[in-house]
């Protein structure tokens, strides 16, 4: 059981299934699932690049310059 | 920008001061358990975000995904397990541990989980081998029947004699936005550079902002330059060789599993981590003997349009006699009898025996840091 990862099922519309078939025969991808699974972690990696995150404080950030500079990483 | 932190945010496993003194003080209330060096640098890997989205070591449905489908279990791409074992249960799911590196309480770690697993499983997925002889599944033979999986809070750094040199993303994150960096290629090394990987470097650097050099520190084979050799050498080949505000050095600990393409995608997640957008993945990259196809780590890339960092896959260079410069496979059409290729080993001899190398091969002011050192190699 912990061997198998969990799937689930969507639908896509028959015509769009037939046409990703075709499109993947001779290529590395065995499946549409397969292909299907590719393509939407491409997407979603691509929107999440956009959302920018701030990952420190402004205090930290003077603090971690602060040692940068001491340590000749920075002028 | 540089890189978004792997799974979206830079992990931080760092106590306050007044939670950590009371930890410190309480210190004989926890279950102990004794950790390898390995294990530590782990620890501060997880805890400075190096191993960002892990917050601690693997439970067995994460253990279970990177074996089976190199991802964790919320499909976070993620190749190597980063695991803690124990020899027998001497605490229970729920207790808070203190993890010791040679007297010295590392870390708490919150149990979540104990489990067993099938080493030739570990050793088969992760290494494509189950052969002792591999160095990385001898490790994994050599390990106790349990791991436990948990959350981790740091409490002590693991000494480190390259303190000055070893940044943390934080750090690296800060240092490229300073410096007007957008685009940061990663170069990984655990060795002195000759004219093959500058050429490597550079080639990279071409089409990027800067480049980080970033030496692997850790556990040492024989013949191996020593860390502070490495270091020295990069600094002398910085000041006469590389532009001074397109190259940056810096080092991480880390012990290297040698899972070749496995490998490679764990490396590459490290540098984003530090906020590098691009990284440079070598012939037979993290492999040993022969285990791997030369470019089958460059293949492993295309499991992952998710991973969030862009390979560059820079074929290996050597010197051409009638180019008459450094060239690689792709762009010199003359047959192999013009081709010098440059070997570590041969290096290595040569500098031992106190021969210098051409200057195609390692650069003079190199050569003559490394020679500075009485004890240039690890015995
Ligand atoms: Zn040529």
């Amino acid at each position: 059981m912990a061997d198998e990862k969990k799937y689930t099922t969507v639908s896509i519309p028959k015509p769009l299934y037939d046409k990703i078939k075709k499109r993947i025969e001779g290529t590395g991808f065995t499946s549409v699932s397969d292909y299907v699974t590719y393509v939407l972690r491409e997407v979603l990696a691509s929107l999440e690049e956009e959302e920018k995150e701030e990952v420190f404080t402004e205090e930290e950030e003077e603090k971690v310059k602060e040692r940068l500079r001491a340590l000749g990483y920075l002028d | 920008m540089v890189s978004k932190p792997h799974g979206g945010k830079l992990v931080r496993r760092l106590v306050a001061e007044r939670t950590r003194e009371r930890i410190l003080s309480e210190q004989k209330e926890y279950p102990s358990v004794k950790i390898d060096h390995g294990r530590a640098i782990d620890l501060e890997n997880i805890a400075h975000g190096v191993y960002s989205p892990l917050k601690g070591f693997l439970t067995s449905d994460d253990f279970q995904s990177v074996l089976n489908h190199m991802r964790l279990s919320d499909d976070t791409p993620w190749t190597i397990p980063i695991v803690i074992d124990i020899v027998e249960k001497t605490f229970d799911v729920g207790d808070a541990v203190l993890l010791y590196y040679e007297d010295i309480p590392i870390a708490r770690m919150h149990v979540e989980e104990i489990y067993t697993y099938d080493k030739k499983e570990f050793a088969q997925k992760v290494f494509k081998t189950t052969d002792p002889n591999h160095p990385g599944v001898a490790k994994v033979y050599s390990l106790g029947k349990y791991l436990v999986g948990g959350e981790i809070e740091l409490l002590n750094e693991v000494p480190n004699p390259f303190a000055k040199y070893t940044l943390r993303p934080v750090e690296t994150r800060i240092l490229f936005k300073e410096r007007g960096w957008r685009t940061i290629v990663a170069f990984q090394t655990r060795n002195a550079p000759h004219v093959g990987h500058e050429y490597v470097q550079k080639a990279a650097l071409t089409f990027v902002d800067g480049i980080f050099i970033n030496p692997v520190l850790g556990k040492k084979k024989k013949g191996d330059y020593k860390d502070d050799v490495i270091i020295k050498a990069y600094e002398t080949l910085f000041e006469h060789y590389y532009p001074k505000n397109a190259a940056t050095l810096a080092t991480v600990r880390y012990e290297m599993r040698y899972a070749g393409p496995r490998e490679a995608i764990h490396h590459a997640i490290m540098r984003k981590n530090f906020g590098a957008t691009h990284f440079i993945v070598g012939r037979d990259h993290a492999g040993v003997s022969d285990y791997y196809g030369p470019y089958e780590a460059w293949d492993m890339f295309e499991n992952f349009p998710d991973l969030g960092i862009t390979p560059m896959f820079i074929r290996e260079a050597f010197y051409c006699r009638k180019c008459g410069g450094m060239v690689n496979a792709k762009i010199c059409p003359h047959p192999k009898e013009f081709h010098v290729h440059i070997s570590g080993t041969k290096l290595r001899k040569m500098i031992m025996a106190g021969e210098q190398p051409p200057e195609y091969m390692m650069r003079p002011e190199v050569y003559k840091v490394i020679r500075s050192f009485e004890k240039p190699f690890v015995e």
